[in-house]
């Protein structure tokens, strides 16, 4: 359910960035600004979409971890660890942005921050009962 | 050890379909709806933008006097002066010929986000030739379109269908921001007179700020008028 949140959240950014929706839904105008930096992409692809692919990838994993073939499985419990882990360096490298560089907060970003974090906290917890269960 | 029964997941990939047709409804809603528009402030001016072009203008070319208003579509007092004042003025002077009226945008963006974009939605009605007819809607219509409410586009367009405007050459017009020059040009032109608030009349050289009475612009249109043009009782 977060990583489906999280893609839409994405999707929204994306979108808007890629000039599909007229204006976003913020209030502070700092979406706009956060959006149209050049921060806004990483490594020549924007940010919102590495977001897109990202939470694609979560909820697949996610998925594919609660068929009844993977239910003793131990991957997926990892592979959802490491890669929210990954993703919640990478939303602190993006805060530090937003905040000390761009100095503008885009308020869809810190919704994403905010389930990128519930999902690793999650995917911890997780590991930790499937460790426990081996 | 025998395997645990698996769960039964269907409640939840019930809701996960749920959210997930909800999610895509939505992103695609945004991406059909007309799209709201933002015309920039402090564009630089091209002398295109103001080539042949000093503001909209009603009433007779022979008109003894000439009035020109600074005002912004989403202030109040414009209204006010607009709903109450305005008929009077355009039945009792300017279509009698005595009075001929221009009109000049002076948004004031800190207060009113929307009045470049009303500006501009007037300019794209004038271009089918119902700028006048626009200009009425605006200012009858601001209550329901000034800020705080959201992005007035839609309601813009909304007008112009009302209108009877070509929709798509009004969606180009205001997709393009192609007055976006105009309007600032207005606005330098109206802050270099001294134009420091709106409504804001020219009239004979001398600025007058706030609501005019229709009466008080008709004493000035009379004194201004020379003798030999005036009415006779």
């Amino acid at each position: 359910m977060l990583s489906l949140a999280g893609l839409f959240v994405s999707a929204y950014l994306y979108l808007y960035k890629a000039g599909y929706i007229g204006t976003i839904a913020c209030g502070t105008g700092g979406c706009e600004r956060v959006q149209f930096s050049p921060q806004s992409s990483f490594l020549g692809v924007d940010v919102a979409l590495i977001g897109l692919v990202g939470y694609a990838i979560l909820l697949g994993v996610s998925l594919a971890g609660l068929q009844p073939k993977f239910a003793e499985a131990r991957w997926p419990a990892v592979a959802l660890a490491l890669l929210s882990g990954g993703a919640v360096a990478f939303t602190l490298y993006l805060k530090y942005l937003e905040l000390f560089v761009i100095h503008a907060v885009c308020r869809w970003c810190v919704v994403s921050a905010v389930l990128i974090a519930a999902t690793f906290i999650l995917s911890i917890l997780e590991l930790r009962r499937v460790r426990r269960a081996s | 050890m025998a395997k645990a029964p698996p769960k039964n997941l269907n409640r939840f990939y019930l809701l996960l379909g749920l959210g997930a047709a909800l999610g895509v409804a939505a992103l695609a809603y945004l991406v059909v709806r007309p799209k709201a528009v933002s015309i920039p402030a402090n564009v630089t001016v091209l002398a295109g933008d103001t080539t042949g072009f000093r503001g909209y203008v009603i009433g007779s070319d022979l008109a003894p006097v000439e009035i020109t208003e600074y005002a912004d579509f989403e202030c109040p007092a414009c209204s006010e002066f607009a709903l109450v004042q305005w008929p009077s003025v355009r039945d009792r002077l300017i279509e009698t010929g005595q009075l001929r009226w221009r009109y000049r945008d002076w948004p004031i963006d800190q207060l009113h986000p929307y009045a470049r974009i009303a500006a501009h939605a007037a300019a794209c009605a004038n271009d089918q030739g119902k700028y006048w007819e626009m200009h009425d809607a605006l200012f009858a219509g601001q209550g329901e379109w000034a800020a705080p409410r959201g992005n007035p586009t839609s309601k813009f367009r909304g007008y112009a269908r009302d209108l009877a405007l070509n929709l798509d050459e009004y969606d180009q017009c205001m997709q393009s921001a192609m007055y976006a020059g105009r309007i600032q040009a207005s606005y330098d032109e109206g802050s270099k007179l001294g134009v420091g608030s709106t409504p804001t009349f020219l009239i004979d050289g001398r600025l007058y700020s706030g609501v005019m009475a229709s009466d008080s612009i008709r004493k000035l249109v009379d004194r201004l008028t020379p003798a030999a043009t005036t009415p006779q009782p």
